[in-house]
């Protein structure tokens, strides 16, 4: 019998900044369980005063290296509204097939070789390159694909030189398009055995379910699986979108005590978003290899196992590629035309909203008539994550208390890996605590 | 003598410059072969508290995690700075600009005085503990990073250069940015990125810091063709070590 438990976690591995888990157990009574953020933060909201509205997604890309470019889209986004630029198809498209590259680096890297050593029981991906020469190989290959996809657009894989308000510094050639859509059908057998590895595995990820709130982007108009345009949804909003400029009414944020990022509910105490949460709104609107790869797993809309986000994520990298083979034909059938894009400063108000790899962020800016940023706010996934990951804590250690300490803390890092945080973007994160 | 055992840690950053060591992808497992990685917390969950080489990436921001660092270098044979928040402070730098009590209340609102929302002035690595070794970039380039590791292990000094970004973005055949207006930092900044933003169009916003030893008078020349100046051009370099100033310039 478990009556004492003592885990700390201070740091989680393998997880995108830094987060603790502390877990106190006496005489079989759960004392303290927590899910804490300690990361330094860095108060990008405040440095962001007084600069051009040139330079702001230069700026806050460098919230987080992982999303760097998501985050380039979404102040990018802003911006442009707040300015009232308008974007042409090219651009859009161009910076769509930029936003799928980095859903794809972020994706394989967070399934290859943060998440997947679990799946294993192995600490990190580096012993399983004896183990399993194979996947690793596959695994490495589609994310060197997805930098070298991203280095095309965004002008290299971390923090994009591309992108400028009202368009592109500029465009790939026709001939580079050709090669990339070449690329990417030369990818597809690597996810696929990628997918076939962590299927055999499967039966490792847990089984645990708590009826939670999904919310994430959705387009109507055309009907897209989409990670860039459209509203705020969720089921429990009866899937009606609301306007990204009604984000504040979405992500209500809150500061706690256990973590230097701010944490968020919609409709309940919690939300998730991200993968699991894109999927479980608009997985009808994936495309046909998507659909297969989440039948083979057996993901189905309305799943509440958080652990399946991985999946959904790799699902997702089907989709991401099959749709950008598509948007390369558009181009190449359109032509390319040389555009320039230009701007002038204005004072203006602007939100921005695009989805990160690891779910729904938002931007919003000011500016006075130079263009010079007032105010600034920002939400993260993460940040909107950290109450619902507190919830499934709650829930999940009573149902496994009985497995012992080092189950109890290896599944708890599990689960907080599942939600692919990313802790410097909400400020850092992750540690393991257990207290006997 | 055993392989060189390498632990690698973050403080306030993006973790963009790990990434980019991940990003060596099949040169990574070379890497790995060749030294034994002991820590590494975003990528592994093993840990150790002895080490030979230490890469530090990010800047210091907390009373806190000075001392950490200084731990750090007690146990570290060499010790490396890896991309600008750790060579120059970087983008952290920015909040140098403000009051720290309101870049809080900005960010936090009423709750901005809860102890564990602290923060001190941002810190390069090299205004704490002694640096053998400078990375430089936002991000950082990885071959370039795979080359100074490189000459570590086989004992060697690593050159990097000493020249302005304008060397490599002229050897590329670039239009000069200064025709178009932009108030590009080529002339004063360290080569070494394949003068990669200029090249996309985008100009050098000046992340691997001024250059050690400046032309100064061949800076001036050019500088005043275009009609600015020195400071002008010093007053654009503050994105990346805001507050930070060049050598002998």
């Amino acid at each position: 019998m478990h009556k004492n438990m003592d885990i700390n976690v201070h740091h989680v591995t393998r997880v995108e900044g830094h987060g603790n888990i502390v877990v106190n157990v006496t005489n079989g009574k759960i004392e303290k369980l927590q899910w804490q953020v300690p990361e330094a933060p860095r108060f990008f909201e405040a440095m962001v005063r007084g600069q051009s509205y040139e330079d702001i997604q230069t700026i806050v890309s460098r919230i987080c290296g992982i999303c760097s470019i998501t985050h380039s889209l979404a102040a990018i986004k802003a911006v442009e509204s707040a300015m009232g630029l308008k974007v042409s198809e090219q651009a859009d498209k161009l910076r769509i097939l930029m936003h799928y590259s980095e859903q794809m680096q972020s994706h394989t890297l967070h399934v290859g070789y943060l998440a997947a050593p679990d799946f294993f029981g192995a600490p990190s991906v580096v012993p399983l390159v004896a183990k399993a020469a194979d996947v690793v190989k596959a695994i490495v290959g589609a994310h060197r694909v997805a930098n070298e996809w991203s280095d095309l657009l965004a002008g290299r894989t971390t923090h994009p030189v591309t992108l400028i308000p009202g368009g592109l510094t500029r465009i790939p050639t026709e001939k580079q398009l050709r090669q990339l859509q070449k690329t990417l059908k030369d990818t597809i057998p690597a996810l696929k055995v990628i997918a076939d590895v962590v299927l055999s595995v499967a039966g490792n990820i847990p089984k645990f379910e708590r009826d939670t709130e999904y919310v994430s982007l959705k387009q109507t108009k055309p009907p897209t699986y989409t990670f860039y345009h459209g509203g705020i949804t969720s089921a429990d909003n009866g899937g009606k979108v609301v306007p990204i400029e009604k984000w504040h009414d979405v992500a209500n944020e809150y500061i706690v005590e256990q973590s230097t990022s701010k944490w968020a509910k919609w409709h309940r105490d919690s939300y998730a978003v991200g993968a699991l949460a894109r999927f479980n709104n608009n997985s009808e609107l994936l495309s046909p290899m998507g659909k297969e790869a989440a039948k083979m797993f057996g993901l189905k809309k309305g799943c509440c196992n958080p652990f399946m986000n991985t999946v959904a994520q790799l699902v997702e990298c089907f989709h991401v590629v099959e749709t950008s083979i598509a948007i390369i034909d558009e181009l190449l059938t359109k032509g390319l035309k040389d555009e320039k894009a230009t701007s002038t400063a204005k004072a203006g108000k602007g939100a921005g909203c695009v989805e990160a790899p690891r779910g729904i962020l938002f931007h919003e800016y000011e500016f006075d008539k130079k263009g010079k940023c007032t105010a600034a706010d920002i939400c993260i996934p993460t940040g909107q994550n950290h109450a619902n990951i507190q919830k499934d804590f709650e829930k999940l250690v009573p149902e496994i208390i009985h497995e012992g300490e080092k189950a109890v803390r290896q599944k708890l890092e599990m689960l907080v890996r599942a939600y692919d945080p990313c802790i410097s973007c909400s400020t850092h994160m992750l540690e393991v605590k257990f207290v006997k | 003598m055993g392989k060189p055992r390498i632990a690698i840690f973050d403080f306030a950053c993006c973790e963009g410059c790990q990434l980019q060591i991940v990003n060596l992808e099949e040169e990574l497992l070379d890497l790995i072969g060749a030294a034994d990685v002991v820590e590494w917390r975003e990528a592994m969950s093993e840990q150790s508290h002895e080490y030979d080489i230490a890469i530090i990436e990010g800047s210091i921001t907390r009373p806190e995690d000075e001392k950490r660092l200084e731990v750090i270098r007690t146990r570290a044979k060499i010790l490396i700075a890896l991309g600008a928040c750790a060579t120059i402070g970087g983008i952290n730098k920015l909040k140098s600009n403000f009051d720290l009590a309101d870049v809080k209340r900005c960010v936090y609102g009423k709750s901005a005085n809860m102890p564990h929302l602290d923060t001190s002035p941002t810190k390069a690595i090299d205004e704490v503990v002694k640096v053998d070794y400078k990375v430089h970039g936002c991000p950082i380039d990885r071959k370039e990073f795979a080359y100074i590791v490189r000459c570590l292990l086989m004992g060697k000094k690593p050159e990097i250069p000493e020249w302005p970004v304008c060397v490599e973005c002229k050897a590329k055949g670039n239009p000069c940015l200064w025709d178009y207006e932009q108030v590009c930092l080529g002339p004063i900044i360290r080569a070494g990125c394949g003068a990669r933003c200029p090249s996309s169009g985008l100009r050098c916003f000046g992340c691997r810091g001024y250059i050690d030893n400046p032309n100064v008078n061949a800076a001036k020349d050019v500088i005043e063709k275009y009609g600015l100046t020195i400071d002008v051009l010093k007053s654009k370099m503050i994105l990346f070590g805001t507050g930070y100033e060049p050598t002998n310039a």
